[in-house]
């Protein structure tokens, strides 16, 4: 292969654009605030990474003390954006942090159209808004769904199942 | 523009600058080509000679499952609006509540058409975090079932596809070619779809005897029927006429929609996770990264009919460099003892009970993995806590991501092409909506 492959520069990056990245088992990760969020995606693509691959969110609400690099402020919520650079044949993560009275985080519909469906399951899923978003309408649940399934203080429900026929419990 | 209210309220079609993206693709400068396109399309329609209709059911996506709006000027796709949602389960919130090794049962059910790539890319990602390294054993039977995975799922969408442009005995030919491939899992995993046999740490079981004359047969068998669809299709001028110029796509286009797999490859891009970012051993295997040049319908047809015979490259290869040695890895703390060490050893039993009731534990962190799958990058994103179940689990379907290409593939074709625009995207539902 004459083009560099997946593996991340062997020196592990401290800045990328001006926020903090590391690498988690390998992979290139950065961790932008909210407000570089949006000046972030349009720099990577501006780097080559034309793609965006996933988008999905998570809820740290039992794991609070996850390992994030030093100067990160854990939240809540994350953000997590997936995108390829089809050219170098390299990926990069990026990691936003949201605070849970605030759950509001740009779109990048408009650079990744793409986005539009995954950031709906995004708010579908978690209840984190994208401002400037289309359409922010629930796409997988139904309509008049109360609560974001994902989140981690979503119970599972649990259905009472009845045997035919079963032996009666002595 | 009004639309009358459904019982299932607001679905209706949005404003046209709001329909995913297109005005924002042209603001661009990218272009957005569209087939047949009359000139009034440009006009958003105010008067009531446009018409709401629900495609289908055609494909066999679209029996319940998936629901294509579309808004009609006479023949004309105006507008359309692929809604999903029928079929979530909530499978990504059960994978949370599932330890390590029963993950795959999960995962393999959402893709029902390839599952062993979902149980793959879930072991993959538990492998990542675990950080172990799988015997090679492992890897090349895991590679073999992939491909013969890939063969029978590409040979479903061959058969599905032409039952749906109207090549019904087509159906027939790839439903009986699939049978084959799934009597040889069934062989060796004990079942014919939702397997669970590519597990974290390697495979369920080895390979059972006459393993190799079975491959064998399908590999013989295959190239033949392959040239019988040849003649049934490709060079049959209804078909032709049916696929070429149909949903054209381009490369910019799939790239901002993050459209990926064959869809991907028909505009011209060779971008293949096989040889673009191999996992496995697929930097050890010989093949070529099928790509088309017009994006359209019969690309897209002729990638995933030549993309059957490199998977039969493949399998020859692994055939030839199958390893001797153990099929998953004897770490005592992620592998369940053998069966009969069970009955002889008090510290086997444990373990045993161990891995069964608790699961085995996972360090803490965050990754991201993806395979190609027959239908695109199949990603998972995985974080631990360091307990034995995933903190979060979450895939990315293909199918999901390549559904939004939907409405730019149609827009402007006459609704005839529009259901072989449907099938050619080759939607798997369990996986669009999880």
């Amino acid at each position: 292969m004459d083009e560099p492959d997946a593996v991340p520069p062997e020196d592990e990056p401290a800045l990328i654009h001006g926020s903090i990245s590391s690498l988690s088992r390998g992979q290139l990760v950065v961790h932008p605030t909210r407000a570089d969020y949006i000046d972030m995606v349009g720099l990577l693509y501006d780097d080559g990474y034309r793609m965006c691959v996933d988008l999905t969110g998570a809820d740290y609400l039992m794991h609070l003390d996850r390992p994030l690099p030093a100067g990160v402020v854990p939240e809540r919520f994350e953000v997590v954006v997936n995108l390829i650079s089809t050219e170098m044949r390299r990926r990069i993560r990026v990691r936003v942090q949201l605070p849970e009275d605030d759950l509001t985080i740009p779109s990048i519909y408009r650079l990744h159209p793409g986005t539009e469906a995954m950031e709906r399951e995004t708010y579908d899923m978690f209840g984190i808004v994208f401002t400037d978003h289309p359409d922010m309408t629930r796409i997988l649940m139904p309509d008049d769904w109360e609560g974001h399934p994902l989140r981690k203080d979503f119970g599972i429900g649990r259905i009472p199942v009845q045997f035919k026929g079963a032996p009666p419990a002595r | 523009m009004t639309i009358a209210e459904t019982s299932e309220g607001a679905q209706e079609l949005l404003p046209k600058a709001r329909t995913a993206g297109v005005e924002y693709l042209r603001e661009e400068g990218s272009v957005l080509r569209i087939p047949h396109l009359p000139e009034d399309v440009e006009q958003v329609p105010t008067g009531d000679d446009t018409m709401i209709i629900n495609m289908g059911p055609q494909h066999p996506s679209t029996h319940g499952v998936l629901r294509v709006m579309m808004e009609l000027q006479g023949e004309t796709v105006l507008r359309c609006k692929p809604v999903m949602g029928y079929l979530h389960t909530g499978m990504e919130k059960t994978g949370e509540d599932l330890t390590y090794l029963q993950g795959p049962t999960n995962t393999t059910r959402m893709d029902y058409v390839s599952p062993l790539f979902n149980e793959l890319v879930f072991s993959l990602a538990t492998e990542k975090l675990l950080d172990i390294e799988i015997p090679p054993r492992a890897t090349w039977i895991r590679m073999l079932m992939c491909e013969l995975n890939r063969m029978s799922s590409q040979v479903l969408w061959l058969a599905t596809n032409g039952m749906d442009l109207g090549a019904v005995s087509m159906m027939i030919y790839g439903f009986r070619e699939r049978e084959s491939i799934l009597a040889f899992f069934e062989k060796v995993t004990g079942l014919r779809m939702n397997h669970n046999y590519i597990r974290p740490g390697g495979v369920a079981v080895d390979l059972p005897e006459g393993w190799r004359a079975d491959v064998l047969a399908i590999l013989e068998a295959f190239p033949e029927r392959l040239d019988e669809y040849d003649t049934l299709l490709t060079g049959q001028p209804i078909w032709q006429e049916r696929t070429q110029g149909v949903g054209v796509i381009t490369t910019e286009e799939c790239l901002a929609l993050g459209v990926t797999g064959p869809i991907l490859r028909s505009t011209g891009l060779d971008w293949d996770l096989r040889r673009d970012q191999p996992y496995l051993a697929y930097d050890q295997v010989d093949f070529d990264v099928i790509v088309g040049s017009y994006g359209d319908t019969f690309d897209r047809y002729a990638i995933r009919l030549n993309e059957i015979r490199e998977s039969i490259k493949i399998v020859h290869q692994i055939l030839d460099k199958m390893p001797q040695g153990d099929y998953r890895v004897q770490d005592k703390k992620v592998t369940p003892p053998p069966r009969h060490r069970i009955d002889e050893s008090m510290e086997a039993l444990i373990h045993h009970f161990k891995i069964f009731t608790e699961g085995f534990r996972v360090p803490e962190g965050e990754v991201y993995v993806a395979v190609e799958s027959p239908r695109g990058e199949l990603g998972c994103y995985m974080v631990s806590d360091g307990s034995a179940k995933p903190y979060r689990m979450h895939i990315r379907g293909p199918s999901f991501v390549n559904l939004q290409a939907l409405p730019h593939m149609i827009r402007g074709a006459l609704i005839a092409d529009a259901v072989a625009v449907i099938s050619t995207i080759d939607p798997i539902m369990g996986e669009v909506d999880r």
